[in-house]
């Protein structure tokens, strides 16, 4: 989508409460007759973003210890789950049916959950209050950037985050021996399609979210994933019919991507697990870009 | 970074709202920021709030005191009690939310952890838990591990609001209200609601079929005083901080690995030998032995080593509370 026309001026002065759900040709926003400038600003969108993903880093220069902590949490709940809680578990059915060592099986898993919490966290607590309290993206549309390289910018720098603590658990698991194939290094960028998509997904949420309070709800939503996707123990111990809806949740489809790279047991069905993330991604950042023009432009 | 929040506090995210934004009950810690709070690089909006900035109508010290000579000064108790009747009525607005989480998180965890990943165990280890189920052995220590992540967050973002962020212990100071109350207030407020949220955990554990004594009443009170071990040094160090920057390291470095590797998920036993002494250091330990003991019902089994827990946390509560008020007293009179 072209990010177009400065959207300081994009608001046209005579509307008052702001764009119809369908409708806001004035509003830069989507469209062929979205002006001019439309396709010299459509190019740059992903350039003009990363000033958004450079200012975050400028931001968290002073907390960077956040940062750094992130890779540890999940380091601990290996050590901890899988491997002090795996002495009493033993081995456990991996893809394909064949026997792996709890910790193999639980670290993918880490993998997966830590891609996605640490993208939701990003995604809709601090968007949250960048977006309603602090107006930081207010400020930012008084500069040349567009509503949707904000929105571009911010996923980004989710991804970035999440990025960096995938290359550091993975060579960390690598070193302890929990990989069993090479294919393993694609599950790098497989734990960022899932930040991705959980990332689009969080923020077109947080969009329309009124209070913090309401982040109860995201709770209400990770917690079960977390405990359910086949994270903690192989999804053949529920029912049937349990299984069937298991598997068509967001975090059951990252794991089983994830984990089937690393133990190294991969069939067409992972590209299954792809096309869901990528479309559940898409669908998020296109909810969020519309639903930030109507916010932030109003 | 305070560059960054110069809009007014939001509305609603008093305290009652601040706290209920993490885990209302129930460990919500997934790796990697299951947390939102502990990812917090950027905190809800600071004091810049109308009428909470600096010179926004706050009396001074001096202001507060010359008025303390009237009639009807409460007692030290009473105006405990109105710091308590504060957060009451706060919380009164999150209240159906937050009962709401500390009912469904554990009956999560312990659908998953203690029915799903425990029918593993216990089909693999029959013998590691003395006798009981892995649910039976895993249901109290996430009541004692829960109450310490629960403890964790009343004592912090409340107090960034009480002395930073809107200030609020600074109004009450500048009542009759002393800042003894204001900390001892805060902490009884903490107490009920550690109560509050064990008490429900309580009952999802027996519906489980998790307890195994009628003693597990007791575990109410030894959540409680486990929260309240880590409550009150909690509360005096965020009392000196401006902002809470450092809770996300605290939380990470200190509180993950304590709810990990207290015997919460597993007995220290399976530690390797060495690190197995190390576990008495942890105050989260103590506080989930006395749970277990309280609901497995072998809290007198070993009646010295029951009291030397209850000592323990006791003794790191009230120390802790101490150093409470008196971060609260300085950081109120500064």
């Amino acid at each position: 989508m072209s990010a177009a026309a400065e959207p300081r001026i994009a608001p046209s002065p005579g509307p008052g409460p702001g764009p119809g759900p369908g409708p806001g040709p004035g509003h830069g926003a989507a469209g062929p007759g979205a002006g001019p400038r439309a396709n010299a600003g459509g190019g740059r969108s992903v350039p003009r973003a990363w000033h958004l993903i450079e200012r975050n880093l400028f931001v968290y220069r002073r907390t960077w210890t956040i940062i750094v902590s992130g890779f540890f949490e999940p380091l601990f709940y290996l050590v901890g789950i899988g491997y002090g809680l795996g002495r009493l578990v033993g081995d456990v059915t991996g893809p394909g049916g064949t026997p792996i060592p709890y910790a193999a099986f639980v670290a993918p898993a880490l993998l997966a959950t830590g891609a996605m919490n640490g993208a939701i966290a990003e995604s809709t607590f601090n968007f949250f209050f960048k977006l309603n309290y602090n107006r930081t993206f207010q400020s930012i549309l008084a500069t040349p950037l567009a509503v949707r390289d904000i929105a571009i910018g911010e996923l980004g720098w989710a991804l970035t985050r999440g990025g960096l603590y995938a290359i550091g658990f993975m060579a960390v698991i690598a070193v302890m021996g929990l990989v069993s194939s090479p294919l393993a290094i694609l599950a790098i960028p497989a734990a960022l399609l899932l930040g991705f998509a959980a990332g689009a997904v969080g923020m077109a949420a947080t969009s329309f979210m009124r209070s913090p309070q309401d982040f109860d709800l995201i709770n209400v939503f990770t917690l079960p994933l977390f405990l359910f996707s086949a994270t903690f123990y192989p999804i053949e111990t529920y029912p049937e019919a349990v299984r069937t809806i298991v598997t068509w949740t967001p975090l059951y489809q990252g794991v089983a991507l994830i984990r089937g790279l690393t133990v190294g047991v991969v069939g067409p069905e992972m590209l299954v697990h792809v096309a869901y993330l990528v479309v559940m991604g898409s669908i998020g950042l296109w909810i969020t870009a519309r639903r930030l023009d109507r916010v932030l432009l109003k | 970074m305070s560059a960054d929040l110069a809009e007014p506090p939001p509305p609603n995210a008093g305290p009652g709202a601040g706290p209920s934004v993490g885990p209302s009950a129930g460990p919500g810690a997934g790796p990697g920021g299951g947390l939102p709070g502990a990812d917090l690089a950027e905190p809800p909006p600071p004091n810049a709030g109308p009428g909470a900035g600096p010179g926004g109508g706050l009396p001074g010290p001096a202001a507060a005191h010359a008025g303390a000579v009237r009639p009807g000064v409460p007692s030290g108790l009473a105006s405990a009690a109105r710091v308590f009747e504060h957060r009451a009525y706060q919380y009164r607005r999150a209240f159906r939310g937050s009962l709401f989480g500390s009912f469904v998180n554990p009956a999560l965890f312990l659908m998953a952890m203690g029915l799903g990943l425990g029918g593993i165990v216990n089909a693999r280890s029959p013998g590691a838990f003395s006798g009981v189920t892995y649910l039976q052995f895993l249901a109290p220590g996430l009541l004692a591990g829960s109450a310490m992540q629960q403890a964790i967050f009343e004592s912090t973002f409340p107090v960034m609001y009480g002395l930073v962020w809107r200030r609020i212990f600074h109004a009450m100071y500048a009542t009759p209200i002393g800042p003894q109350a204001i900390a001892v207030g805060t902490l009884a407020w903490i107490a009920f609601r550690l109560a509050l949220v064990a008490a429900v955990f309580t009952i999802v554990a027996a519906l489980f079929g998790a307890l195994k004594s009628p003693l597990a009443l007791l575990g109410i009170p030894a959540a409680v005083i486990t929260g309240l071990a880590f409550a009150g040094g909690m509360g005096a160090f965020m009392a000196t901080q401006r902002t809470p920057d450092k809770f996300s390291a605290i939380f990470r470095w200190v509180i993950t690995p304590l709810f990990l590797f207290s015997g919460t998920f597993f007995p220290i036993s399976s530690l390797p030998a060495a690190l197995q002494p190390i576990a008495w250091l942890s105050p989260l330990w103590h506080g989930v032995e006395l749970t277990r003991g309280a609901t497995l019902g072998t809290l007198l089994d070993d009646p010295i080593l029951t009291l030397i827990h209850v000592a323990v946390l006791i003794g790191l509560a009230v120390g802790g509370g101490a150093l409470f008020v008196r971060n609260v007293r300085r950081k109120l009179a500064a």
